[in-house]
């Protein structure tokens, strides 16, 4: 495929240094040694360049040939992705695992895409016609759910000189010609992309719209928009790779990218075995159809670890540029980050903050940096997202780590997990009071529509409440609970009301794992009744122990499994709650 | 025959530098012959150009630049396996000390294995009985999964392994199952318990043993779970057996791993740690698990002592991130005297979700079990708060949570050591303590298992007379 063009001189665990590469250029793709292993230039000094092999190195050594490509780091982009699992340098381990067995050993290669696989499409251009990137030439039809626009790459603009008939081909064959002023460039039904560069797009706007994700404290309170960034840190056992999973799982999203960077195996294995199983709840297709999964687990090689970030990014673009709206799953990026730290070590490079190299800071940011709301590029304008969730796992929990640190500067909504909270099994455990959503305010339109005229306002009254709980918390800590008013008794039992009755999921619980905004919002509403009508009560005499002892606080408390079909259970118990009310106050009134 | 070096230049700590090297591999394992004849193993960790980075198994003492002479192999470091390392007892580095004849190998695998491939594996589901209530009922181990013993010094984290290891079974399965033990710098006599346990449960013919003792040499330690796990591997994918890897105690592991990080003077992380701590550890938990199409599994039950009783220490916390769950002790329950002190709000099984309910354990098992923690959770916040301001600032309720903590404790967490509960009589103490509480409190329960269960229990309750 290409001839040996350097000797290596050094090798230190995935860092090679080879030399005598003829003309070597930054992030060029390698072969390295005679088992011929992937690997990526990231170093230049003089005639000897560093390589990060993205394979184990044993028994590879000095002497050995490097064979260079000339090529960037680069993810094949076309029909066949949805519904795969590669690792980090876009190896299809479905396939590996079919054609080498259990264990990925070295120096295997199969292509991303398969080139057997036909795919019916019918180009809508025609010869003569002026097209340029982000143009549509047709639509294949990649699974029951999605239909994949085959695009005009980016950097190409022309005349159409021709174009395929109508018909099955394989990714590999030529549908189109344009004619460029810098000759005839032949169009695939795929195209390359290097993973580091972002593909451009025509325009950036703002976000508008919430992402539902039916998970109630983060549509509710945290929300994320389409086209925004998010982050949850959180100590192990706190649950963040459950909220990615729900995320991946129920968002309303066109497409999921999941990457399974440096994590759990069994939890990789978890996504491809239930995803199947699960239906989208909008339009009742398997979830796979809509998902591609990029697994680097944490025993893979640490540099292709690295590198899977940039893959699963640069495949969430390439569906953006289609018009879709997509979602992107990073668990974890702590992973990457020291993926970075570990060749930037072998590097001998000046570290910065616990270690980590002085542009860690910048690296995640410009990740994070390829979401958002945009207007993508070819004739039609259309918009489409981009949104990106990545988890960070900080030593010990501690916020104050770089990769946090650096994270919070740049993503808009901040998930906080709190390992206490996990511990009295409060999931999700995102903390209320430290965690926040620069998006909310953005957003108060969408929920008036889509939730409620009050929604707002019920919602920042209940965000008090809980404020305010802290507060008195404090104070019955000090104190104990009798110093309280009754009032403020009032205020901690709707507050644990809002906590247990509400923020609380059940992951694993059918009727509970997804709650529609209808849902969401009829369930805010039943708790703020009851606090209306039960501060209400207190104002007229009603004993503060006939209002907590009510049963019709059970029928609350249950509310969470009240199925999407059934709503019309929640006017059953807002008339329990308001009889109730009345016939406590009838008691009184009857002294 | 390979070339004989005797061109070491520097020896530093665990490493030597040799020079003038042809032909050296990363990764490969070099003998080392010493002036009096005797040999020692290492393996290359960095060659550059004609210099080979060395770090010598069994510590440099004894070697001198003039005498001494280094031979390198051209592969990795191997394991010889065959089923007839079943009962058999290795040290650190493989070697048979049990008396008997080396093993005759079918085969001999490199013991840093390959990664297993995500899509090859199979979901961990099956229920793993240990007999331990705050295992079984709250934490539960499921066939393939790491789950791993957060200790401290002194805790009686080796009882709680030998009676998982000897009480574990999948209820209604008859297979064949072994035992690979690994010792990691620990004592002669903690050691001495597992062997003792396994002879006295007859588990021995079925054990492998790799003991790297606390006078082995320290360096030895980062290769005797790799040992232990190629012979897992063995035993679980080409055997098709079912094998638990006990090993203990991981942070000997960390500190030899750290000792060799230093005399390479490599940027050190938290602590003193390498940066790549994280990723060598995955290599030892990851082998954990089942692969599609093969009967056989690897459960992991490693051990750690966590430096001070601090869970953010970098070894526990790597740890964590990696395995799936942890088995976390305490100290105050163990000074009340409460054996398996096993305090079940920071542990946590990841894998239990699907090893339990219906046609696994009991289909009430899973609303049980958050019950329990969120009821134990209320009852030790409101028992801290008694603490501080006296039982009287507490209301009614709050206090019958305490007191449903006082019997968790007391009940539920407290069996004898060679206690072995079934499912169902874990999740029925469960529900007697439930009862303890008024209905309206069960939230997390749905109302059809209340229905069918609770009555129950409130009525014997009843009819034995409360205790």
């Amino acid at each position: 495929m290409n001839e040996q063009s350097g000797v290596i001189v050094k090798v230190s665990g995935p860092l090679v240094v080879a030399h005598g590469i003829p003309d070597a250029r930054m992030y060029e793709m390698v072969y390295v040694g005679n088992k011929r292993l992937f690997g990526e230039i990231i170093e230049i000094k003089r005639d000897n360049a560093s390589i990060q092999v993205y394979e184990d190195t044993s028994g590879i050594g000095p002497g050995e040939p490097v064979f260079s490509t000339g090529m960037p780091l680069s993810v094949e982009l076309g029909p066949g992705l949805i519904g795969s699992i590669y690792d980090g340098i876009q190896r299809p381990l479905d396939v590996l695992r079919g054609k080498y067995g259990n264990f990925v050993t070295r120096g295997l290669f199969e292509t991303a895409l398969r080139r057997d696989k036909k795919w019916m499409i019918t180009p809508l251009l025609k010869v003569g016609e002026e097209v340029q990137g982000g143009d549509i030439i047709g639509e294949v039809e990649e699974t029951p759910l999605i239909k994949h626009k085959i695009l005009i790459p980016p950097d190409i603009k022309g005349t159409v000189s021709f174009v395929a008939k109508s018909g099955e081909y394989t990714v590999d064959e030529v549908v189109l010609k344009v004619k460029t002023s810098y000759g005839e460039q032949g169009i695939r039904l795929y195209q390359k992309w290097p993973v580091r560069i972002p593909r451009p797009v025509n325009e950036r706007i703002a976000p508008d719209k919430l992402l539902i994700t039916g998970q109630r404290v983060i549509d509710a309170f945290f929300p994320i928009a389409k086209g925004g960034t998010a982050c949850i840190p959180g100590p192990f056992g706190s649950g963040k790779t459950v909220v990615q999973h729900q995320l991946s799982k129920w968002a309303d999203a066109d497409i999921i990218v999941f990457i399974g960077c440096g994590e759990r195996g069994n939890e990789m294995t978890d996504v491809l075995m239930e995803f199947p199983e699960l239906k989208d709840p909008r339009t009742g297709r398997p979830l796979m159809e809509r998902t591609i999964l990029i697994a680097n687990t944490s025993n893979m090689p640490v540099a292709a670890r690295e590198a899977s970030v940039f893959t699963g990014i640069t495949i969430a673009e390439y569906y953006r540029d289609m018009g879709y709206s997509v979602a992107l799953m990073a668990d974890s990026t702590s992973r990457w980050a020291e993926a970075m730290r570990e060749m930037s070590g072998r590097l001998e490079e000046m570290p910065g903050e616990e270690g980590y190299p002085a542009y860690l800071a910048s690296r995640v940011a410009s990740f994070y940096e390829r979401a958002g709301r945009v207007i993508i590029l070819g004739r039609e304008n259309k918009e489409a997202t981009l949104s990106v969730i990545g988890a960070v796992s900080p030593p010990g929990g501690d916020l104050s780590d770089p990769v946090v640190q650096a994270t919070l500067r740049t993503v808009r909504v901040f998930w906080s997990l709190d390992a206490s909270l996990a511990y009295a099994r409060h999931f999700p455990a995102i903390q209320w009071l430290r965690s926040y959503s620069l998006y909310a305010d953005f957003l108060s339109d969408f929920y008036k529509e889509n939730m409620g005229e009050d929604w707002v306002d019920i919602r920042t009254k209940a965000m008090g409440i809980l404020r305010k709980e802290s507060e008195l918390q404090e104070m019955v800590r000090l104190v104990g609970i009798d110093a309280l008013s009754s009032s403020d008794r009032i205020v901690m039992e709707t507050a644990r009301s809002i906590r247990e009755d509400f923020l609380q999921q059940n992951a694993f619980l059918p009727e509970d794992t997804y709650s529609s905004l209808k849902k969401q919002y009829r369930m805010m509403k039943l708790i703020d009744l009851f606090d209306i009508l039960a501060h209400d009560g207190l104002k007229n005499g009603v004993e503060l122990e006939e209002i907590l002892s009510l049963p019709v606080r059970v029928e609350i408390s249950r509310a969470k499994v009240i199925p999407e079909d059934n709503l019309e259970e929640f006017n059953k118990i807002e008339v329990n709650i308001r009889n109730s009310f009345k016939r406590l106050l009838k008691e009184v009134k009857n002294g | 025959m390979a070339k004989e070096y005797i061109t070491t230049r520097e020896i530093a700590g665990p490493l030597i530098i040799v020079d003038q090297v042809e032909k050296a591999t990363y990764n490969e394992i070099v003998e080392i012959k010493l002036g009096d004849g005797s040999i020692k193993r290492g393996q290359v960790l960095e060659v550059d150009h004609d210099r080979a980075l060395v770090q010598v198994f069994e510590g440099t003492s004894g070697l001198n630049l003039g005498d001494t002479k280094v031979r390198f192999l051209g592969r990795g470091v191997e394991l010889g396996v065959a089923s007839s390392i079943l009962g058999r007892v290795f040290d650190g580095s493989g070697r048979p000390i049990d008396g008997l004849p080396p093993i005759v190998p079918d085969s001999k695998l490199d013991i840093n294995g390959s990664p297993l491939n995500p899509y090859a594996r199979d979901y961990p589901s099956e229920f793993i009985q240990t007999g331990i209530s705050s295992i079984d009922g709250l934490n539960t181990l499921v066939r393939g999964q790491k789950l791993p013993i957060f200790s401290g010094s002194g805790l009686p984290h080796e009882k709680i392994a030998a009676q998982i290891a000897r009480q574990a079974k999948v209820l209604g399965a008859q297979e064949k199952f072994a035992v690979i033990f690994v010792a990691m710098g620990i004592n002669f006599e903690e050691a001495n318990y597992f062997i003792q346990s396994f002879k006295e449960s007859g588990a021995i013919e079925r054990s492998v043993m790799f003991l790297n003792l606390g006078g082995d040499p320290v360096i030895e330690r980062i290769a005797t779970p790799r040992f232990g796990l190629t012979a897992a591997e063995y035993l679980a994918f080409e055997l098709g057996m079912q094998v638990l890897v006990i090993m203990t105690d991981m942070t000997n592991y960390c500190e030899a791993l750290r000792e060799i990080s230093a005399a390479r003077k490599e940027v050190p992380g938290r602590r003193g740690y390498p940066g790549y701590m994280y990723t060598d550890l995955a290599t030892i938990y990851e082998r954990a698990g089942r692969i599609k199409g093969k009967s056989g599994s690897i459960t992991q039950i490693p051990i750690l002592t966590m430096p001070e009783d601090d869970k953010t220490h970098p070894i526990p916390d790597l740890t964590g991130y990696i395995t799936e769950g942890q088995i976390f002790l305490s100290r105050t329950l163990n000074q009340q005297g409460i054996y398996p002190p096993i305090d079940v709000m920071p542990s946590l099984s990841r894998l239990k979700d699907k090893g339990i309910g219906k046609g696994k354990t009991r289909e009430d098992h899973a609303d049980v079990l958050n019950q329990l923690f969120a009821a134990y959770a209320r009852g030790r916040e409101s028992r801290e708060l008694a603490t501080v301001l006296g039982e009287s600032a507490l209301t009614p309720s709050d206090l019958l949570f305490v007191k449903f903590a006082d019997e968790f404790e007391d009940k539920f967490v407290r069996q004898d050591i060679l206690e072995d509960r079934t499912i169902e009589q874990t999740l029925d103490i469960g529900w007697k303590l439930l009862a303890i509480l008024p209905i309206e409190e069960l939230k997390r329960i749905r109302p059809q298992f209340i229905d069918k269960y609770l009555k129950l229990f409130i009525k014997k309750e009843g009819g034995v007379s409360a205790s």
